[in-house]
């Protein structure tokens, strides 16, 4: 068997991937035409790549179905409850940067940290006799950071998408959301909190614990390991 | 193999189920699927982490039963009459993360009376206490109620009364707040900024700098906490007697009755404690006379701050010592306050607990 390498089917994540792979002397390069998920890896013999959706690669690590895969470690800790014994970090590729934060209105003067939004939603559950909602994609990093924080009388509203407009509809009084430099939440009139960063997200390269590792997928880790100065095993 | 540990499992919870009717409750029946709202208005979102909630097109969200307690608080609420008793033996589910079973067995028993509250905390530890001996497991017990009445208590706003009393079942939070009021950490510096600012330009011209009012938080409610922060601000902070009283009480930990003694000391210098130190000497009578020993009884007034959040008065646990594979084996206690979320304003006084069976056979295997 071969080892499976896991990159992002398409857009900047990929691109920047496969710069990192060419500044280690590795070709990693798409096949046929442009809307065709295929490609090959010169460079490192033994090895099949995979073009999935960035959002796919976390359950493809668990199950899996792929050795490596390059995808955010926001992904990771949102999609896999105690993901240290599922994958391995192999290397954080120093791009794709994002951060999950918690913002408010601008015009919520009183809420500055943590401690005031729990306050606030104290107060808002009072008035308005339901819970401050809170608009995320991020489930879990979000409610375990507000369970660690202490933080009571909220909930979490589901929002895949758009969400610094939340607010604005009235379908959410605050979000947490992925930001890289925090224009889209400045333009919708939007205020990270000063302690409201729950995660500093990167592309990282992962290694799965659920993958057989086999000879010929030994030994392929073994070419990127020597290319890239990784260790002499995946884990 | 699996089939036989079921069937033993079913054994033992249909032995404590008979055990229960024998002494009085009546068996009640609920159903499996409940409707979300209620357990994600009562619980918060912590429950959603916990339980399975489902989507359907007309009843909108619903959820496996995480527990017994609320659907038959509801049932006794809309139908009973006190006192009641009434015991349970079904499946709940929850999300596990230490690769537990998701399904399992609880049995339990619910006591509604408020003309004895001692006597029904008492009557419902004997209870579980009796049931549960001659296994090999450790009791602790607690009451909530005592921290509760440290807290109002205090000489301080009644604010900061609230703020602490919201965030009894938060340590984390509790002691953030308690430094704070304390003046051991000062405010956040945006606050102090804030405060200046608005002393300097006013609240309303400082909102209205902000930029554009959005969502459904009004500038009004902005401007409320504004003078909240101000009063806060200005208020004394809370002494360092009573800080200190608040951490003495936390950390009581000691036989029920040495536990009492020790209360009774504190409640001469902080009067607050006096009632609950009463209520806790009635229910060591109580359980005296149903020949529970209080002198070697282990007592924690921290015991299930943060396990049993919606627990305000007496609590107990039965767990299984070197077993940390196992959960909480059987665990209780008076949750008046759930009954008063429930009963929007109407409420009752409530104590139970619940058993698991699965724990229980696991623990006898274990000492087999």
């Amino acid at each position: 068997m071969s080892l499976k390498l896991g990159i992002p089917s398409k857009g900047r994540l990929q691109d920047k991937t496969i710069d990192w792979f060419a500044q280690h002397g590795i070709t990693v390069q798409r096949t046929g035409s442009d809307r065709e998920y295929a490609g090959q890896v010169l460079g490192v013999d033994n090895v099949e790549l995979v073009l999935l959706s960035a959002g796919e690669i976390p359950k493809e690590l668990a199950a899996g179905r792929i050795h490596l895969g390059v995808t955010g470690t926001d992904l990771v800790r949102e999609k896999m409850p105690r993901w240290s014994d599922i994958v391995a970090e192999v290397e954080l590729l120093g791009f794709g940067h994002a951060d999950l934060v918690i913002a408010v209105p601008d015009c919520w003067v009183d809420v500055t940290t943590v401690d005031d939004l729990d306050a606030a939603a104290a107060q808002f559950r009072a008035d308005h006799g339901f819970r401050l909602r809170i608009a995320t994609k991020y489930h879990g990093l979000v409610r375990r950071y507000l369970s660690g924080e202490g933080v009571a009388d909220y909930q979490l509203v589901d929002s895949q998408g758009a969400t610094e407009g939340t607010v604005k509809n009235l379908t959410a009084e605050a979000i947490a959301d992925i930001t890289s430099t925090g224009d889209t939440l400045r333009a919708n009139g939007l205020r990270i909190l000063s302690d409201g960063l729950i995660l500093k997200s990167q592309a990282t390269m992962f290694a799965s614990k659920a993958a057989e590792w086999d000879a010929a997928a030994l030994s392929a880790w073994g070419g990127f390991a020597k290319n890239c100065g990784w260790a002499e095993k995946p884990f | 193999m699996k089939n036989d540990r079921r069937a033993r499992i079913k054994e033992v919870a249909d032995r404590l189920s008979a055990g229960f009717v024998s002494a009085g409750a009546l068996p009640v029946e609920t159903d499996s699927l409940l409707p979300a709202d209620v357990l994600l208005d009562l619980y918060g979102e912590d429950i959603r982490a916990r339980a399975y909630v489902t989507h359907d097109p007309l009843q909108g969200e619903q959820m496996l039963r995480p527990d017994f307690t609320v659907p038959i608080v509801q049932r006794h609420m809309s139908e009973g009459a006190e006192p009641a008793r009434y015991t349970y033996n079904g499946n709940v589910w929850r999300k596990q993360s230490g690769g537990r079973p998701a399904e399992f067995t609880q049995v339990g028993y619910e006591l509604f009376d408020r003309t004895d509250p001692a006597g029904a905390d008492a009557e419902v530890f004997a209870m579980f206490s009796g049931m549960l001996a001659g296994y090999p497991l450790k009791v602790t017990t607690g009451d909530m109620g005592i921290l509760l009445a440290a807290v109002d208590g205090l000489k301080t706003t009644d604010r900061r009364r609230a703020a602490l009393r919201r965030h009894v079942w938060r340590p984390v939070r509790f002691v953030r707040l308690l430094e704070r009021y304390g003046g051991m950490t000062p405010p956040p510096e945006t606050r102090t900024a804030l405060l200046a600012q608005v002393a300097e330009r006013g609240a309303e011209t400082v909102l209205e700098q902000a930029g554009t009012p959005q969502g459904l938080r009004s500038e009004q409610e902005v401007l409320a906490r504004i003078a909240v922060l101000q009063q806060d601000c200005a208020a004394a902070p809370v002494s360092a007697e009573e800080v200190q009283m608040l951490e003495q009480v936390l950390a009581l930990k000691d036989t029920s009755s040495a536990a009492l003694e020790t209360l009774r000391d504190m409640a001469a210098s902080f009067p607050a404690l006096k009632a609950p130190a009463d209520a806790m000497e009635d229910r060591l009578k109580a359980m005296a006379a149903r020949r529970v020993d209080v002198d070697t009884l282990p007592f924690e007034v921290s015991f299930g701050r943060t396990s049993m959040e919606y627990y305000d008065g007496f609590v107990f646990g039965f767990t299984a010592p070197d077993r940390t594979d196992l959960p909480v084996v059987a665990s209780g206690g008076r949750y008046d306050a759930l009954t008063r979320v429930l009963g929007q304003g109407r409420s009752i006084a409530a104590v139970g607990g619940v058993i698991r069976p699965e724990a229980l056979v696991a623990v006898q295997e274990g000492a087999l």
